[in-house]
């Protein structure tokens, strides 16, 4: 069986500066798979890469088709959600339009209001708020309704940075488990980056550890979680 | 009070002409970001194909329409030629770029309609409106004509897909490409608009300036004055400004003394000043709440 | 906070950016040789030639003014012909009304403009972007208006204008007066061009472009925004009423209509064809303004100003950074053949 995302020999380059080295990784058709790293690894920049939002070579394959030098609009067209670092909200428009801009690609517009319900029975805050204008919700809101937003496009791969950044631990653990959930009934595929490992590996079944633009590490979630360098660099044991 | 109230009047109906030139204004604004300082040229050359149309004996209403149809595609086309192109290069090179096209308009018409004036007809008539000698039957008809234009947009935006997606890519162009939006389209769609807004705003404007290649000038700068007062991001506030700097302008003109007609415009642009030195993002602005 | 927003800040700064490591300044050598060319030029060129340098040479002035508020701290104005206009009154005036010499009367019209720009600079401070862009374009407007008013038409000389002696150069050096103003222009170029180049290294130059950058970033570093903000629109007049007061000595003529906005776009014209905040890039700007639209007029008279705009676009699709974009490649060109 192909991999749902299949990624060899990426490298990416801001400007004169290279970014990733030479990244290779899979993902298999319905896993959570995590890709942990410390901060400015280039674990934001693999992401970018997929949608095409940093100059990179080599080959990225989305059920077996290249993605490479595709604009990010038909990359996301594709089937592949992105929820970017920072969130993206569109602060000027309301809670319910954010909503509406996730399936704006969407050819099944008679769905889409109860698609819209769905996710406000994941996120009952995002209901409260539905008029409100979307800059003025917490981060912690903004964050559930960048997943929303991603999930209104009823993607096939949803990319997660940093999904808990900035977030209280009690509501990270609502968001990860409604992404479990997401993972296991709706049968999107997930691929999250996270500097909390700990958090990450509990709820991935893959993981791959990357460092200064090169994967150092994987394996099945369990393997990474007992693994003493990660262990003691990642876990703080 | 009596000679108020008429300049009042008197100063809403040249308003008219330029909410609908701020209409424009805030619609490109909205798509790109900046300021066309070309578009008054645009429509100006909208209007004569508009006049060229009628010369050639195709009805008003006629005119009207495939003037617009024209425009909105000429408005992409350039969009597509010259300013796709430079999306990548600096603002300010950008705002150069409005200069040339500008420059280019300009001159191109008039080799091809000449600099000498010319009348352009209104299907509203010029009689005095419900009696009134300060509002002519033309002048409420552009009034209406910007409302209804207006409360298209209104809808547009608010109800419709693409409305949505545009408003989306303006507000966070990065943001609409995660969601599958062609930003780039989106810009271009905004020219298109902006330029079809642009020949309404000169097809009605015209009867009043008469035609010729210069005619937008003056528009322009009260359009861009009256987007700029409303907050340009707000078609509601750009119509708001249009009659607030044409109220503005004739009450400058008749109670400050030594106000001829060549400084009303410099007084009319600095009460404009003031009130943005109070609410510098316009009357109509958005002020959006960041959380990080 | 500041990584949560790193993906989505824009690269860009609003108005300019410098390729990295573009210095300010020419090299010593290359300034030294252009310098040699500007000495020896009107010995071998026509007497209006001479005239049309001397005009880029002073369009060049107002330009790196333009540059200095721009591309040093970040401020736009679309308002530079009312200061230019300032200073070419200012100088007008002293010589014709007061008798006094031309060259005394440059200092007087710089400061003069930076007073009033230095003042315009306040209100300003709570506009940026398109708001200040406005509200300069609202001064250019005003100021021929304001200088047609009857009650300054003793001195203004109204919508006529001034008539303003040209100077002959002096200890009856044997040349014509076009090439001793030539001289003496270039004299007062080499003197801005250096300064403004030191005012930029400076610790002021510094926290200009600090404000430029990032103004909450510079304001925590403690740089007083306000004040700099002020001063830069202050310099930046000034030098541009030095300019004007050079532009009516060497045009012989001030009215109210020779500076209208037309001027104050040509001038923005010139700081983007040379470059954004490249100080050398004005006078390169300048020459653009200056024989461009002559050029234009040559090809067609019925259709200039569409030549002048088609010229202007191949220039920015060429080179969107102007004449500072083709410096850094020539120099980046120059670099590789050595190494070879
Ligand atoms: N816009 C950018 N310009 C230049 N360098 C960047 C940019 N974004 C990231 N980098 C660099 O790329 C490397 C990887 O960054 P990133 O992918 O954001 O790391 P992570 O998401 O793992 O924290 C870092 O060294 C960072 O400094
Ligand atoms: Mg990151």
């Amino acid at each position: 069986m192909t991999a749902l995302l299949d990624i060899k020999d990426l490298r990416s380059y801001y400007g004169q500066v290279q970014a990733l080295h030479g990244i290779e990784f899979h993902l298999k058709e319905g896993s959570m798979t995590a890709l942990l790293g410390t901060n400015g690894a280039g674990k934001t920049t693999t992401i970018r890469a997929i949608c095409n939002m940093v100059r990179s070579t080599g080959t990225i394959q989305f059920e077996g088709k290249p993605l490479m030098g595709k604009s990010t609009e038909s990359i996301v067209r594709l089937g592949i959600a992105h929820v970017p670092q920072g969130r993206g909200t569109f602060t000027t428009l309301t809670v319910e339009e954010n909503l509406q801009l996730g399936a704006i690609t969407r050819k099944d517009t008679k769905v889409i209001a109860s698609d819209i319900e769905k996710m406000y029975s994941y996120f009952p805050k995002l209901k409260e708020r539905h008029t409100q204008q979307a800059g003025t919700l917490s981060g912690g809101e903004q964050q559930m309704l960048a997943v929303a937003r991603a999930l209104m496009l009823r993607p096939r791969l949803m990319l997660l940075d940093e999904p808990s950044f900035g977030l209280a631990p009690l509501i990270v653990r609502d968001l990860f488990g409604i992404i479990g959930k997401i993972n296991r009934e709706d049968k999107v595929s997930i691929l999250v980056v996270e500097q909390n490992a700990q958090l990450a590996l509990e709820i991935a079944d893959q993981a791959y550890v990357i460092e200064t633009g090169r994967i150092v590490m994987s394996g099945s979630a369990s393997d990474i979680v007992n693994n003493e360098d990660i262990q003691k660099s990642y876990l703080g044991h | 009070m009596e000679l108020f109230i008429n300049q009042v009047l008197a100063g809403i109906s040249t308003g008219a002409i330029y909410a609908c030139m701020a209409l424009a204004v805030v619609m490109i604004y909205q798509a790109i970001d900046h300021l066309n300082f070309a578009q008054g040229e645009m429509a100006m050359f909208s209007t004569f194909i508009a006049w060229q149309m009628m010369q050639w004996g195709v009805p008003y209403w006629w005119a009207f329409i495939l003037t617009i149809i024209v425009s909105f595609l000429g408005g992409i086309l350039i969009e597509r030629l010259l300013f796709k192109p430079l999306a990548k290069a600096p603002v300010l090179t950008n705002v150069a770029g409005f200069i040339a096209l500008f420059a280019i308009i300009n001159s191109v018409a008039g080799l091809i309609w000449d600099f000498t004036i010319k009348q352009f007809p209104s299907p509203f008539g010029s009689s005095p409106f419900l009696g009134s000698q300060l509002i002519s039957t033309h002048q409420a008809g552009m009034i209406g004509v910007t409302v209804v234009l207006l409360i298209a947009l209104f809808l547009f935006f608010r109800f419709t897909r693409v409305g949505l997606a545009m408003r989306a890519a303006a507000t966070v162009p990065e943001s609409a490409r995660l969601v599958g939006i062609n930003t780039s389209w989106m810009i271009a769609l905004g020219w298109g608009m902006a330029s079809a807004i642009g020949a309404i705003a000169g097809i009605l404007v015209a009867p009043v300036v008469f035609l010729e290649p210069n005619m937008m000038g003056g528009v322009l700068i009260y359009g861009f004055a009256a987007a700029v007062l409303g907050g340009l991001s707000s078609p509601l506030g750009a119509v708001i400004g249009g009659f607030l700097v044409g109220i503005f302008e004739n009450l400058a003109g008749t109670y400050i003394p030594g106000v001829g007609n060549e400084l009303k415009l410099p007084i009319a642009l600095a009460l404009i000043i003031t009130v943005l030195v109070v609410k510098p993002n316009g009357l109509m602005g958005h002020t959006v709440v960041k959380r990080v | 906070m500041s990584t949560v927003q790193e993906t989505f800040a824009t690269t860009k700064s609003p108005s300019t950016e410098l390729p990295a490591g573009k210095s300010n300044a020419l090299g010593r050598n290359l300034s030294l040789l252009i310098l040699l060319v500007m000495l020896v030029v009107p010995l071998f060129v026509r007497n209006f030639v001479i005239f049309q340098i001397t005009m880029v040479l002073i369009y060049g002035i107002a330009v790196l003014a333009l540059n200095i508020l721009t591309g040093g701290s970040g401020q736009f104005s679309l308002g530079q012909s009312a200061f230019y206009a300032l200073g070419a009154y200012t100088s007008g005036i002293l010589m014709e009304h007061l008798g006094v010499n031309y060259a005394l009367t440059l200092p007087v019209a710089g400061m003069v403009c930076f007073a009033a720009g230095f003042l315009f600079g306040f209100p300003a401070l709570r506009l940026s972007g398109i708001y200040l862009a406005l509200a300069t374009f609202a001064l250019a407007v005003a100021m021929p208006q304001l200088l047609k008013l009857g009650i300054f038409e003793h001195w203004t000389g109204g919508v006529q204008g001034l008539v303003v002696t040209k100077p002959d150069a002096p200890f009856d050096l044997p040349i014509s007066q076009d090439a001793w103003l030539y001289y003496f222009t270039l004299a007062v170029t080499l003197v801005i061009y250096i300064t403004s180049i030191f005012l930029l290294k400076s610790r002021s130059g510094r926290a200009m472009m600090a404000i430029r950058d990032n103004e909450i970033a510079a304001s925590a570093m403690g740089v007083d925004v306000s004040l700099y903000k002020t001063l830069a629109f202050g310099i930046s007049a000034g030098i541009t009423g030095i300019a004007g007061g050079l532009g009516a000595i060497a045009v012989q003529f001030v009215a109210p209509d020779s500076y209208t906005i037309q001027l104050a776009i040509a001038l923005f014209l010139g700081m983007v064809v040379g470059g954004v905040g490249w100080l050398p890039g004005s006078f390169a700007g300048a020459a653009f303004i200056v024989f461009v639209p002559n050029l234009a007029e040559e090809i067609s008279k019925g259709l200039s100003g569409a030549f002048f705009g088609v010229l202007l676009l191949v220039v920015i699709y060429l080179v969107p950074h102007g004449a500072k974009q083709v410096a850094t490649f020539a120099e980046s060109l120059i670099d590789k053949l050595r190494k070879t």
